[in-house]
């Protein structure tokens, strides 16, 4: 982990700092997105490789604590990415995991996180070319916000 | 009529039924509020003998939600040989919406639970009250025509009525307990409850900073008591998250980042279940007003998955179901 960011208590500064790359965290699906991020991989499409990966057997395996952990041990930003609805491995752990996004999305947001911030997306084992893009948006979206500094937490 | 002639009407009420009950031998046990020890409270009481019921008040301190102290949890309400007792309990609009949320989840059975049904006109925001008077101490307080008087040693005070309620009882709708089979005393219907939420939406037009600045004020000064969990009706879990160390999700300090974890989590296990009662915020021994997250699980609730909490016992609870045609504007997508 790159200290430097993390340490820089003046703002300003960061932002100015253009090659600054957030570090971001994603939690994909053993099924679908991990297999998309493979494709993409084996298809040498691009994508940005501040990105890390967790693999999740399900979507429906994602605990908020999760991402809350993710993001107070300092992530910039986290995306979740799993099989489309109706796609899942195990028939609806992402459509049980979806009301349960969209509901901690909407009270980070009401606590004052960022939009932005926590990204969530679906991506098939098919589509590498989508998950490089929208990973690709997920992090223009969290380099906008700058380093994480609501959540993270202060030893 | 004025509150105080309604609260006298519902605490007759209360004991007629409760003598009823207990004389007919249709249950073992009335739950019901008592005096309290100190001013602008009451307390819990259990009651199993008839000439007791004139211990049953009936005011606008009873802000304990008394659908936390039932069998299974309370092992006193369980017999040995007869299994569950028979109990009667007094029942304001919130206690009702609890005790059938409690149904959905299977924690009670309301065949062995009658509802003393009353219509609730409001719960004192005793936290508030106290901020206001501060440091003096207060010794008697009693509510007439539409004021709140509170008495000390060489002070009288009073503050109206209508504003001095909890936040949530101003918005409340379910003032008397949602009809079930058991249901003695005054019940209501309830198909669907109309809110606008405009307090919360008031809210959520402020930026996100505005937002993280006011959440963080409001909880900087939570110690981690966990009372708000403790008098919450539907906070029953064995091994709460915040006890568990394996794994250490988040510590157990007062860090800032650590109360908010505390508080966003709790709020998600609350997510359509949460019945509004605002004991939580009545118990907070900080004065912390936990009502605008309560009115925010409302509103989600209900405009995502068209839900009220503990208003129909045969509707599934939304974060137990799921539907194909789930809004999911939230999503990333390609441009
Ligand atoms: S806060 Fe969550 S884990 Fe703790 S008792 Fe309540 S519902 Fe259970
Ligand atoms: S009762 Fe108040 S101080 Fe205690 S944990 Fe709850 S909000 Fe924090």
């Amino acid at each position: 982990m790159s200290k430097v960011v993390f340490e820089t208590e003046d703002e300003e500064e960061v932002k100015v700092d253009k090659d600054w790359k957030p570090r971001i965290l994603a939690f994909l699906c053993n099924w679908c997105s991990y297999a998309g991020a493979d494709l993409a991989g084996v298809s040498r499409i691009q994508y940005p490789a501040t990105v890390r990966v967790v693999r999740v057997p399900c979507t429906g395996r994602i605990n908020p604590f999760f991402i809350l952990k993710a993001l107070t041990d300092g992530w910039d930003g986290v995306v979740v990415s799993g099989c489309h609805p109706g796609d899942c491995h195990y028939i609806s752990g992402n459509l049980v995991a979806r009301r349960r996004f969209a509901l901690l999305n909407e009270l980070l947001e009401f606590f004052g996180i960022e939009p932005g911030r926590v990204n969530f997306m679906w991506a098939s084992a098919a589509e590498g070319e989508r998950f490089a893009v929208l990973i690709e948006k997920a992090t223009e979206r969290v380099k906008k916000l700058g380093p994480n500094k609501r959540f993270l937490k202060k030893w | 009529m004025g509150i105080e002639e309604e609260n006298q009407k519902i605490e007759k009420s209360i004991r007629d039924i409760a003598r009823d009950l207990l004389k007919n031998k249709e249950v073992d046990v009335i739950i019901g509020y008592t005096e309290g020890t100190v001013p602008l409270s009451t307390s819990p009481i259990i009651i199993r003998d008839e000439k007791d019921v004139d211990k049953l008040v009936w005011n606008n301190f009873c802000y304990i939600n008394l659908a936390k102290y039932l069998a299974p949890r309370m092992p006193q309400l369980v017999d040995p040989e007869k299994g569950e007792l028979k109990v009667g309990i007094v029942t304001k609009g919130c206690v009702g919406r609890a005790l059938i949320q409690l149904a959905i989840e299977k924690q009670i059975n309301l065949d062995n639970v009658k509802i003393i049904g009353i219509p609730c006109n409001g719960i004192v925001n005793r936290r508030r009250i106290e901020k206001e008077i501060g440091e003096k101490e207060i010794l008697e307080v009693s509510v007439s025509e539409d004021n709140i008087i509170v008495k000390g040693k060489n002070f009288e005070e009073s503050f109206p009525f209508s504003e001095y309620i909890n936040e949530l009882c101003k918005q409340c709708k379910i003032k008397s307990p949602p009809k079930v089979d058991s249901c003695v005393g005054e019940c209501g219907e309830y198909e669907s409850v109309f809110d606008e939420f405009n307090d919360v939406k008031e809210f959520e037009s402020k930026t996100p900073d505005e937002k993280w600045e006011y959440i963080n004020d409001l909880l900087s000064t939570c110690t981690r008591c966990y009372a708000c969990r403790e008098a919450c009706p539907m906070c029953y879990c064995n091994l709460c998250f915040v006890d568990q160390n394996k794994p250490i999700w988040f510590g157990k300090t007062t860090d800032q980042t650590e109360i908010l974890m505390f508080h966003l989590i709790r709020a998600m296990h609350m997510a359509g279940r949460c019945v509004a009662c605002g004991a939580c915020s009545s118990v907070c021994p900080v004065g912390i007003d936990l009502n605008l997250i309560t009115r925010k699980l409302e509103q989600m609730v209900k405009e995502r998955y068209n839900f009220t909490s503990g208003i129909d016992i045969d509707k599934f609870p939304p974060m137990m179901d799921f539907e194909m045609e789930d809004e999911q504007e939230f999503m990333l997508e390609e441009d």
